[in-house]
């Protein structure tokens, strides 16, 4: 490009204006979408256009697996079953006095004039793939708006909490999961109820309590589930399991990382709960500010 | 030495047909649906960005006909699908473009090798601009691996480059006539 072409060869502008021109314009879109989320409506549409070429290249995978389903043996179909006939047993005596658990909580609750718990509506999606970006951990699950998924819904399967969905399409929706960096879960511990705030660490297979002092009664081996009191999260759902914990005195907090009770990315199925019940309105902001500002996420 | 056909330079020889907009169109869209093939793990990290080399080819070859409109849009088409920032792809491909653009008849004189060379180097550019994006807005790095692609991007190239102006060749080669 050193040379100036003849003019009679019509080249429009030049290249570095042309690069300067289009990496401005994403260079706003980047900003716009990291600081203030304007481009949700835009990304959407998009979405929407792009939707039957993703469900094009699911195809080969959804027939490998027909095929695979297809020779499935007779005798590993009847050990699944048996199984299944087992666990469906228990669960059926589970359910029975959860029902009645359930209503006489409902009673208490009356009697003592405490908020009524609202049931959550549970919706199964089969997680479609994994994201691609390799800065976040998210999946992308095959249920969206049209199916009635809400921002900010809580995702289980059947071990413990998967994470929460971060972005609805009208098809899909992505799911933020626990191990993301930018995801935090209010837990507390099974054993003593002393509660914690649970931090993904970018990468899978681990989960990081923070803020926890060093003389804090947590070991090795406890089972951390949510507290509910976000809001977000139903009270009760297994998150994360102690793995190992580092005690230096040196240092204000305990270095404690957990394992994830749930396959996290790995279950093929999930549920969607829908959101809870909405919180009760917050204080005002004076007597707020004296306490530490609650850094939760929350999305939608 | 083995000799591949059209690893050397004298494939330049040959004159290939005039390039329909349509058919920039389909080798963009095909590579768009290869990058959004439901892959996880070890072969995401090793998938070459298909879209990034369908768009060094045309950069290279017809820098008259495709430009920066293409690679921004289908920039902005790979962020809806992978879930990232609105916009970090576009601001990649652009960059991509423009050295593709920059480059292309500095690239035309090379045999193979070094084109991949070339094409590393441009690639790894890119996944630099997107790492620097995700950098200012708060992500961290995701590991060394990360720029496998462009390795694999690179190794990929000459397949690329064989696959798209595969159906450019003249059906009548001369000694026909």
């Amino acid at each position: 490009m050193e040379h100036t072409p003849p003019p009679f060869f019509r080249r429009g502008p030049s290249l570095p204006a042309r690069l300067a021109f289009f990496s401005l314009l994403s260079l706003v879109l980047l900003y716009a979408d990291a600081r203030f989320h304007y481009m949700e409506g835009m990304r959407r549409a998009l979405a929407v256009i792009l939707y039957p070429f993703q469900q094009l290249t699911d195809l080969p995978v959804e027939i490998g697996e027909r095929v695979s389903e297809f020779f499935v043996t007779q005798s590993s179909l009847k050990r699944e079953n048996e199984r299944l006939r087992r666990e469906n047993f228990v669960n059926g005596g589970l359910l029975q006095r959860q029902q009645a658990l359930e209503a006489e909580n409902g009673h208490l609750r009356a009697l003592l004039d405490m908020r009524a718990r609202v049931p959550r509506s549970v919706l199964t999606a089969e997680i479609l793939y994994v994201a691609r970006d390799p800065f976040t951990r998210q999946v992308v699950v095959d249920k969206g708006g049209s199916a009635g998924v809400q921002s900010g819904a809580p995702v289980i399967d059947d071990k413990g909490l998967v994470g929460q969905v971060h972005r609805v399409f009208p098809w899909l929706s992505e799911v933020s999961l626990i191990t993301d960096r930018e995801q935090t879960t209010p837990t507390e511990i099974v054993r003593n109820g002393l509660r914690a705030v649970v931090f993904g660490l970018g990468y899978d297979g681990a989960l990081e309590v923070r803020f926890m002092p060093v003389n804090a009664d947590i070991q090795t081996g406890d089972l951390l589930v949510t507290s509910g009191i976000d809001g977000v999260y139903p009270h009760g759902l297994p998150v994360a399991v102690v793995a190992n914990i580092e005690r230096n005195a040196a240092y204000p907090f305990a270095k404690i990382t957990c394992t994830p009770a749930s396959g996290v990315g790995s279950s093929q199925q999930v549920l969607v709960l829908s959101k809870g019940e909405p919180l009760p309105e917050r204080p005002p902001a004076a007597e707020a500010g004296k306490r530490k500002k609650s850094k939760f996420r929350r999305p939608g | 030495m083995i000799r591949i056909p059209g690893f050397s330079a004298a494939r330049r020889e040959e004159i290939l047909l005039s390039v329909r907009p349509g058919y920039v169109a389909l080798t963009l869209l095909l590579a768009l649906l290869l990058n959004i093939l439901p892959l996880s793990g070890a072969w995401l990290a090793l998938r070459p960005d298909f879209v990034a080399l369908a768009l060094l080819y045309w950069g290279i070859e017809h820098p008259r006909r495709v430009g920066f409109l293409p690679a921004f849009l289908l920039g902005l088409a790979m962020d809806v699908a992978d879930g990232s920032l609105f916009g970090q792809h576009a601001l990649a491909y652009s960059v991509l473009m423009f050295a593709a653009i920059a480059v292309h008849r500095r690239v035309a004189m090379f045999g193979m090798r070094d084109q991949m060379l070339h094409v590393l180097g441009i690639l790894l550019v890119c996944q630099l601009v997107v790492l620097g994006v995700r950098h200012a807005a708060g992500g961290a790095f995701p590991g060394w691996w990360y720029f496998l692609s462009s390795a694999t991007g690179a190794a990929a190239w000459p397949f690329a480059r064989h696959l798209i102006a595969a159906p450019l060749h003249p059906r009548t080669g001369p000694q026909d006539i």
